[in-house]
């Protein structure tokens, strides 16, 4: 195993489509409810907690192995919002062509035949770490990173944010995305014996809400 | 880099340059279309659209930054069915989406390959962006850079990516010429310069011969890709 292809796939210039999502920021900009770099690390917080943490266990147990076909299905139960889905699996696909030709592997091919038009980007996200030669620690810190990155960089642009202001917001987050990855790569083991159920199950209504109500826009700089 | 090589034609889909599509025929010709905000690349897809629809099997990829104005009017223009025409959503960032994270465009292109194929020429139009912005070579096989007579004839000299080293470079509104003050014989020398043999042509696509030069441009390059070039 490389340690350095953790920072290849963990890369925001890595070319998977995460630069077009804001991951919920642009609806809670526009609701008033992020405006500045303290509610930023609100809304970073609670992201983590919740879709983030989901992410990371789906990410992990993608990487123990976890049959990826359960795997899409309970992050599907996981996402009411049929706008979240396409948007995961929009960002599934275009992480699933990136990983492939960066990583070839059988199993990625597999997956791609399985979902043509994308799985869950976290289950893609585990195989794609395990076609790198890397671990559930990995593929979860990569999920849960993410999970925060994607709304701070989108928060630079929606708001003129000061970069620092953003990036240490993220800083500071990292004893708590620590935290969530060790809680996550336990629930993805227990998977192993006890299936999909042992994932976590987190949830934050207003995510969900606001990329509906997002996806009706007429004008927006981001896609979800 | 090209996964698809050794597999059978039920294999995943082609990872981005790949000639062939999964079912092993040879896919669309793409050609992007970049340049500054409000030099005229919609209206020159447009045009292309109804200079060729007739006698090629065309789709349209655009790229709006913030809005689906672009999409919205070639589908009131009406100058191709409302299913060749897709849009694409570049947060913020058109160069990157044609640039350095192309996979949103290669799905749209290849979904309209599926869904409306088998295509000959399908023309991505990037949002209007900057004299820097070029795209891939992962995403099209030439690209053409729109710029126009009224945003200052010395963008030619400034040079930069797109205007140097773009296919084809396009000098749009020459028919406006005379109001903004721009020189055109000193915009020809300048992109002579920048471009050595690349090709430049001058339109208006407000009088004739409109999009003809370009078209014809577009002709050759798929009778290349047609020849296996």
């Amino acid at each position: 195993m490389s340690r350095a292809a953790l920072l290849v796939l963990a890369d925001g210039r890595f070319p998977a489509g995460g630069h077009a999502h804001s991951g919920g920021a642009e609806a809670a900009v526009k609701a008033g409810r992020i405006s500045g770099a303290a509610s930023l690390a609100d809304f970073c917080r609670g992201r983590l907690q919740t879709a983030g943490s989901v992410a990371a266990a789906l990410a992990a147990a993608a990487a123990l192995g976890i049959d990826p076909v359960a795997l899409d299905r309970a992050a599907d139960a996981r996402t009411p919002s049929p706008a979240l889905r396409v948007a995961a699996r929009k960002l599934g696909r275009q992480l699933m062509r990136a990983a492939r030709a960066t990583w070839p592997s059988a199993e990625l091919d597999a997956l791609a035949r399985e979902f043509p038009k994308g799985a869950h980007q976290p289950v893609v996200l585990g195989l794609a770490a395990r076609a790198a030669g890397l671990g559930p620690v990995d593929a979860a810190y990569c999920a849960a990173y993410e999970s925060v990155s994607g709304p701070a960089t989108a928060t630079v642009r929606l708001l003129s944010l000061d970069p620092f202001d953003a990036t240490g917001v993220l800083a500071r987050l990292a004893p708590e995305t620590d935290r969530v990855v060790d809680r996550a790569v336990e629930a993805a083991r227990r998977v192993v014996d006890e299936g999909v159920d042992a994932l976590p199950a987190g949830s934050a209504p207003l995510l969900e809400i606001g990329a509906e109500i997002h996806a009706g826009w007429p004008v927006r700089l981001f896609a979800s | 880099m090209h996964l698809d090589h050794d597999h059978t034609h039920d294999g995943p889909g082609a990872v981005s340059a790949d000639a062939l599509r999964p079912d092993g025929g040879r896919r669309a010709l793409r050609i992007g279309l970049g340049g500054p905000v409000g030099s005229g690349k919609t209206a020159t897809v447009a045009a292309l659209c109804r200079a060729l629809r007739d006698e090629l099997s065309l789709a349209v990829v655009t790229n709006d930054i913030y809005t689906r104005e672009d999409a919205e009017f070639l589908l009131r223009e009406a100058v191709l069915p409302p299913e060749r025409i897709t849009a694409v959503e570049t947060g913020a960032c058109p160069h990157t989406a044609i640039r350095d994270d192309i996979s949103a465009n290669l799905e749209a292109v290849e979904d309209l390959e599926d869904a409306v194929g088998p295509l000959d020429l399908v023309l991505v139009e990037s949002g209007g962006d900057n004299l820097t912005a070029t795209f891939s070579k992962g995403l099209v096989d030439a690209q053409i850079f729109v710029i126009d007579v009224a945003g200052g004839d010395d963008i030619p000299r400034k040079g930069g990516p797109g205007v140097t080293t773009a296919d084809l470079l396009v000098v749009n509104k020459t028919d406006l010429a005379p109001y903004v003050g721009s020189d055109l014989a000193r915009m020809a020398a300048d992109a002579k310069a920048q471009r050595a043999e690349l090709p430049v042509v001058f339109q208006s696509l407000r009088s004739e011969p409109g999009v003809a030069d370009v078209a014809a441009w577009v002709r050759a390059q798929l009778a290349a890709w047609a020849a296996g070039a």
